[in-house]
């Protein structure tokens, strides 16, 4: 099991990463290495296992539709890189 | 591109379109934290907490009333409910989403395979409802440019988390008008359910649309372009109309089309190609790990239909066989609900006439003078100052004859200046039609006697000389005299003095 250099970069893309090409091939060997191992998975026999889409059991209840006190922005901000009076500031972002 | 605004109506082109509708849902808290979601006005990041903030090791959870409003809506919808549904994470990164990947759903939506009807031209059209699906919204970006000419983008938390409930439409619509009147449809159902403020003017209600051209008998789609930032059912039409002609203009050109997102331009009157993304989009969904899979019970599915309201379609029959509207004024009534409820409130408060009479009268109201105003001052019907118990008062002191149908609307204009009851108004200035012969034959005698021109004219046969002696009359008694009461009491006079 093994996935490509250009695959590598598109998920690095992907999670806002820049690798250099030694980075990437570490990445590529590695990763390839780890699906490989998951990859023992495949050969589980499950053909009388029911499909499932969670291992936790579904919930029927939830939370009442009460809304309750937010954070003081001062708390809720104190941590934020830049602030700009009680926004958060950012680099310009185009749309 | 010069492409023409309006495509001709028989081309040999057909039009493709599918929408995806999102509104906010109307509960108390967001989606998956306590903070309050009424959030309109308030200072920025003053409704948000660990949760909608995304702080690391939160953990959401879900609040009932949005998933009951998703259930309602896709009844209403009638799409099939799963009885397995669960959350999945789309993973993206922008500023306006705090966590780097939004809550929604993917392969197990609430809602899937349902409909919704339009009347086209006379003749019912589905459209088929793809799927209905529940995701949180995401916050605002303000965009500034500081004291050096750089720009910088403020982010205010706020709206994010708040209940969004995504619609898409198969791409069943073949013009803009269609997909204009799904996307009126579709509000109208909403606000009748009580879901969704139904405001797409302020984005609680928002918009967007898949389009595509082929040669009339292809079988395969055209290429698509998705058009989005149309805040009007107006701005659906001609942004749908604009881009389809385009396109048209660019394939009759020997061009092809580029699938790309793009930017109605309301003020301009065109789409402009947005910035093209180089990655095709790659959300890598997977099952959100801090929710459980949703089992929808049977039963709750019955208890939501139990308390759902009637809906737009079944209010509109129901003014026709119980009104005896005729289907246009209960088309124009039923299509907002606020206007229904107050159409019906009033015509209970209305004591006089038979109930189709009463029914007849307060709907030219509501639709004539009433929508007149609320159009002209921009308002909504519900903040209206003319209430229907006011507008009951009204018609009742018309039908009783007390007042003639000129004083009714001058009435009509001071309740919705200024909130008066027009009952009220009646009693306190004494407004009332003189419909007292003898008080109306001594006017018309004096009027008779002034205008002796007039009186000769009518004598050699000019009729219209009546018309203006009535005029005489009535602004002598200031309007509170109707036409067709002084009529017969003038020609009485005239043809006396003709002898």
């Amino acid at each position: 099991m093994s996935i490509s250099r250009e695959e590598v970069q598109h998920i690095a893309l992907l999670a806002r990463l820049r690798l250099t090409d030694e980075e990437a091939e570490r990445m590529r060997a590695q990763l390839s290495a780890i699906l490989g191992h998951i990859a023992v998975l495949q050969e589980a026999d499950v053909s009388d296992v029911p499909p499932s889409v969670s291992i936790l059991p579904p919930i029927e209840t939830f939370r009442a539709d009460e809304a309750a006190p937010s954070l003081p922005p001062d708390e809720l901000l104190a941590n934020a890189p830049e602030r700009e009076e009680d926004y958060l500031r950012v680099k310009a972002v185009l749309e | 591109m010069t492409a023409t605004t309006h495509a001709p109506a028989e081309t040999d082109y057909e039009i493709v379109i599918g929408l995806e509708v999102h509104t906010q849902l109307l509960t108390h808290s967001k989606m998956f934290c306590p903070c309050a979601a009424d959030y309109a006005d308030d200072a920025p990041n003053s409704h948000v907490c660990m949760i909608c903030m995304g702080m690391p090791g939160v953990l959401p959870v879900v609040n009932q009333q949005a998933v009951e409003y998703t259930l309602m809506t896709g009844l209403a919808l009638h799409c099939s409910i799963p009885e397995l549904s669960k959350f999945d994470r789309k993973n993206y990164f922008y500023p306006d989403l705090p966590k780097g990947y939004q809550i929604s759903q993917f392969d197990l939506p609430f809602c899937q395979d349902g409909y919704l009807e339009v009347e086209v031209e006379g003749a019912l059209k589905r459209i088929g409802v793809t799927r209905a699906h529940l995701e949180e919204d995401t916050g605002r970006l303000l965009h500034r440019t500081d004291a050096y000419g750089t720009g910088f983008s403020l982010v205010d938390l706020n709206r994010a988390g708040i209940p969004l409930l995504e619609i898409v439409s198969e791409p069943d619509m073949r013009t803009a008008e269609e997909a204009r009147l799904y996307m009126q449809k579709l509000r109208s159902i909403l606000v009748y359910l009580g879901v969704s403020s139904g405001r797409m003017e302020e984005g609680s209600l928002r918009c967007d649309a898949n389009i595509s051209v082929r040669p009339r008998g292809q079988k395969k789609l055209g290429t698509k372009t998705e058009i989005k930032n149309m805040n009007s059912f107006r701005a659906v039409q001609r942004a749908l109309e604009f881009e389809a002609a385009r396109q048209i203009e660019v394939l009759r050109a020997g061009g092809r089309i580029i699938q790309e997102t793009r930017g109605w331009v309301e003020a301009k009157g065109i789409t402009v190609s947005q910035r093209t993304k180089e990655e095709a989009n790659d959300y890598r969904y997977f099952p959100e790990p801090d929710l459980p899979p949703v089992h929808i019970t049977r039963a709750w599915i019955e208890e939501i239909r139990a308390k759902m309201p009637e809906l737009p379609d079944a209010r509109r029959e129901r003014f026709i066989s119980d009104y005896g509207l005729s289907p246009y004024d209960a088309a124009v009534l039923t299509d907002d609900r606020a206007w229904a409820d107050f159409f019906e409130t009033t015509v209970a408060s209305v004591t006089t006439g038979d109930p189709t009479t009463r029914a007849k009268s307060v709907a030219n109201w509501v639709t004539g003078d009433l929508a007149r105003l609320l159009n002209a001052h921009g308002q909504e019907i519900v903040t209206s100052k003319l209430t229907p118990a006011g507008l009951a008062g009204l018609v009742n002191a018309l039908d009783a004859g007390t007042i003639s149908g000129k004083q009714a609307k001058e009435l009509l204009e001071r309740a919705f200046a200024t909130g008066e009851q027009p009952a009220d108004i009646i009693a306190r200035e004494g407004i009332a039609q003189v419909s007292d012969v003898g008080a109306l034959e001594t006017v018309a005698r004096d009027i008779i006697a002034a205008n002796p021109k007039a009186v000769e004219d009518y004598h050699k046969g000019k009729g219209a000389a009546v018309q203006f002696l009535i005029g005489q009359v009535m602004r002598q008694t200031k309007g509170s005299a109707k036409p067709d009461i002084i009529q017969p009491i003038l020609v009485r006079l005239l043809d006396a003095l003709k002898g």
